[in-house]
């Protein structure tokens, strides 16, 4: 098995946590994994992203245009501006929630979510949309759209990885007290299809 | 050995420890500080690591460990190396006797630094060995490669990975305790005549350290980090590459979409490994170089070129076939070589999407410091002013709505920069932001300076009990140490009345009205003025409450949103409305509603 991951969204979002954990269940598969974080300054809302890459022959933990298989995209703007980097017939999964840059709340223009989904659906013929504010109000926090987007690419099948293999790798990294609420936000997905 | 998931800097915190290093200290830098903290989280038994007040002491710490016959790691970013850069280079005439390992993250684009400086530059300047690795797996070996080499030919050893390295991750075999070196200091022995610089020592050293660097050129050459990668037969023009740091990995994607044309890979470019290029150079008619940051292979074959009287173009930066700044990517280095092989690659462009949003980075909802620059921005309204700023996360204070920052150039900088204006301008009120960290790092003789030449400004000391835009480590102000203890904290109110400052207040600066106060009689005192605005690191503690707006109260105004670029206020509908997931109930936007419509959060007295 060979797949390339981008996961991408605004700093602050837990997309290194996500990464983390498809990197460590790969892991204990015995698939070589090589990956890239987004850390500094653009933690402070910036955009950010990671770049995970499973298989063997792989020399760059970064991934090109055109290449990744997965395209986890944690807010839509983020998402469209990482779509160069998916490959012809790539999934891409989207949370649909925007995050409204500080710049926009400042000039007053409107950013809007729409545009950019409508812009995805025609360019990704598998495209899913994850209402994800309906998520992390029913999950009830505002803080795990991570393993929300997480079960979602799981019950995709783009991921590679089982549940199993994911659940052996959240009790190894997150800590015990958030366990429950971070294991409601992986199943939201497979429940609300 | 076992497997385990690494980021190129845990990777060479653990090739340290199995090297059997003594003694890690450094001061905290993006891309570096992962290696010290990995260092102090994994430390064995008699492994000792602090957090140096800046990276000059640091570099002194290593200094005495390495006359103690300790192996010792010092940690900065490339910043960081200007200002260690005095003791490193008289420690190069000196030598050392435990192994020397001087790590310096570079920081291609720059992603998180002000200056895209290339250490192995700074290598060859120094006379420093550099070892410049291209991923995880070969920083690891590296790491203990370095201490060894460094032990054998007297000299300290630059590791130098650049951002991808550093914060790149990988699934590596690594060593378990039971298999790391054990290395004992032998304890300091008196001899003046080895650790006292005197320019006769100099001179002499000066001629020995050239001697071993040509040495090392030929040596190197047989190093594993040095390497020819052949190629197929192709006709001519015979074409090849040449690449170092994590270019490599991206030349071999490269090849391996593109054919696999010779290449030489260059992880120890300083000395240069001279034969093995002219063995390479020798078939070729052309080469490209792969590099980031500075064209130092480039120059180098240009160099041995010439020398050697051969005629093999060589392309790069220099030729305008890579791009003078910023990083490499895949993508690029992969067009590159297609173009450079005659065969530039076609690339399916998507039609363009509609106006991305635009994210520069910004001070977290509920951060301090968004509270003091507004305090001082609001008590200094209508006035002739100057705010020079600092490196860290109060950096951000140059955006909009704030425009609290006029200048910033390099850590403690904005001390001087205040004081020479105060001299040019005496009606300006001029105004030095400086972090906590920043303050023992680097602020200290800027105050005394500016006591001892009669200048007049305010020193704001923003204070959030941590170094946070590294991601938080403890400082001399905080009483803790990397190691856990916890200590007297150096109190900053205490340093300045010592260097003379009458004019000392502790501020909370989410009490606004008092804060702004506060900065107006600084202001109008003489002299050297300090406001410390004290109030934790909102991503260190937790928040008290959520603030929310009352709809049918909020006027629509946005007088909260233009005044104070909260991230978790936006607009919507004709109010205003706060994220509960980013709001951490700080109340400064609550204190500057007209129409008291925000309630709920409580401050962190
Ligand atoms: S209280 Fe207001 S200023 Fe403070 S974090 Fe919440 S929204 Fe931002
Ligand atoms: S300042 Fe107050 S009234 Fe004005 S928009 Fe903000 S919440 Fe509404």
């Amino acid at each position: 098995m060979r797949k390339n991951i981008i996961l991408c969204g605004v700093g602050g979002q837990g997309t290194v946590l996500a990464s983390r954990l498809i990197s460590a269940a790969a892991m204990a598969r015995n698939i070589p994994v090589l990956s890239a974080e987004t850390i500094g300054m653009a933690q402070r809302g910036g955009s950010v992203f990671s770049h995970l890459r499973m298989g063997e022959g792989i020399h760059s933990p970064m991934i090109a245009r055109g290449e990744a298989d997965l395209l986890l995209g944690f807010e839509p703007g983020e998402t469209a501006r990482m779509l160069p980097f998916l490959r012809p017939g790539g999934q891409v999964i989207v949370s649909s929630r925007p995050v409204t840059p500080v710049m926009a709340a400042l000039s007053g223009e409107a950013y809007r979510a729409e545009p950019m989904l409508d812009y995805l659906k025609a360019q990704v013929p598998s495209l899913l949309v994850v209402d994800g504010e309906r998520a992390m109000r029913e999950v009830g926090s505002p803080r795990v759209l991570n393993l929300i987007l997480l079960g979602a690419a799981l019950q995709s099948g783009a991921l590679g990885l089982t549940e199993a293999d994911l659940l052996e790798a959240m009790q190894r990294l997150i800590p015990g007290k958030f366990y429950e609420l971070n294991l409601r936000a992986l199943r939201w997905a497979g429940e609300n299809k | 050995m076992h497997t385990a998931f690494l980021m190129g800097n845990e990777a060479i915190a653990l090739g340290a420890l199995a090297a059997g290093v003594n003694l890690v200290c450094g001061y905290p830098g993006t891309p570096s500080t992962e290696v010290l903290e990995t260092v102090a989280k994994n430390r064995p038994e008699g492994v000792y690591v602090e957090w140096s007040v800046n990276e000059k002491t640091a570099m002194e710490m290593a200094a005495g460990a390495s006359y103690s016959g300790a192996r010792v790691l010092v940690t900065m970013k490339q910043m960081g190396l200007n200002v260690a850069a005095d003791p490193l280079m008289c420690l190069e005439y000196i030598g050392v006797k435990g192994g020397v390992v001087v790590l310096v993250a570079d920081d291609p684009g720059p992603i998180s630094s002000q200056t895209e400086q290339d250490t192995r530059h700074f290598a060859a300047f120094s006379k420093v060995p550099c070892f410049d690795p291209s991923s995880a797996a070969e920083a690891y070996a590296m790491a203990q490669e370095a201490f060894a080499f460094s032990e054998q030919h007297g000299t300290p050893v630059f590791l130098r990975p650049t951002t991808r390295v550093s914060h790149g991750y990988a699934a590596l075999e690594v060593k378990d305790p039971e298999e790391y070196e054990q290395h004992s200091p032998s304890g300091f022995e008196k001899d003046p005549g080895r650790w006292v610089i005197f320019p006769r020592l100099s001179f002499a050293n000066h001629r020995k350290i050239e001697e071993r660097n040509e040495d090392l050129s030929g040596l190197l050459c047989e190093s594993p980090f040095n390497r020819m990668e052949t190629g197929e037969d192709v006709p001519a023009p015979r074409k090849g590459l040449a690449a170092g740091g994590i270019s490599y990995t991206y030349a071999l994607e490269a090849r391996e979409q593109l054919g696999g044309i010779p290449l030489l890979k260059v992880g120890v470019p300083f000395p240069f490994p001279e034969k093995l290029a002219v063995n390479f150079l020798r078939d070729l008619d052309e080469v490209l170089c792969l590099e980031e940051l500075d064209p130092v292979i480039e120059r180098n074959l240009i160099y041995i070129c010439g020398k050697y009287g051969l005629k093999t173009h060589i392309l790069g930066k220099q030729t305008g076939h890579m791009p003078r700044s910023g990083e490499n990517t895949r993508d690029l280095v992969t067009d590159a070589v297609a173009s450079f092989l005659g065969a530039p690659r076609k690339t399916e462009t998507l039609p363009p999407p509609p106006p991305l949003p635009v994210r520069p980075p910004v001070l977290c909802a509920g951060c301090p410091h968004r509270a003091s620059f507004y305090a001082v921005k609001q008590a200094m309204k209508g006035r002739k002013t100057i705010f020079c700023g600092d490196i860290g996360c109060y950096t951000l204070g140059n955006a909009k709505p704030l425009e609290m920052v006029d200048t910033c150039l390099c850590m403690g900088a904005g001390l001087g920069i205040a004081q020479a204006v105060n001299h040019l301008e005496p009606d300006r009120s001029c105004f030095a932001f400086v972090g906590d960290s920043t303050f023992f790092a680097s602020a200290l003789p800027g105050v005394v300076n500016a006591v001892y030449n009669q200048a007049s400004f305010t020193l704001v000391v923003l204070d959030n009990s941590t170094t946070a835009m590294t991601g938080h480590q403890p400082h001399p102000g905080t009483g803790r140490t990397v190691m856990g203890q916890v200590v007297d904290k150096v109190s900053i109110e205490n340093v300045l009345r010592g260097i003379g400052l009458t004019f000392v207040e502790t501020v909370d600066p989410l009490k606004l009205t008092a804060a702004v106060d506060a900065v107006q009689r600084a202001d109008a005192a003489p002299g050297v003025k300090a406001i410390i605005f004290r109030s934790p690191c909102i991503a260190l503690s937790r928040p008290t409450g959520r603030a929310a707006v009352n709809p049918g109260k909020c006027i629509g105004c946005r007088k909260c949103i233009r005044e104070i670029g909260c991230p978790a206020l936006s607009f919507a509908e004709g109010k205003a409305v706060i994220d509960p997931g980013q709001c951490t109930g700080c109340t400064l936007c609550a204190q500057i509603c007209p129409a008291d419509a925000i309630s709920g959060g409580e401050h962190h007295a």
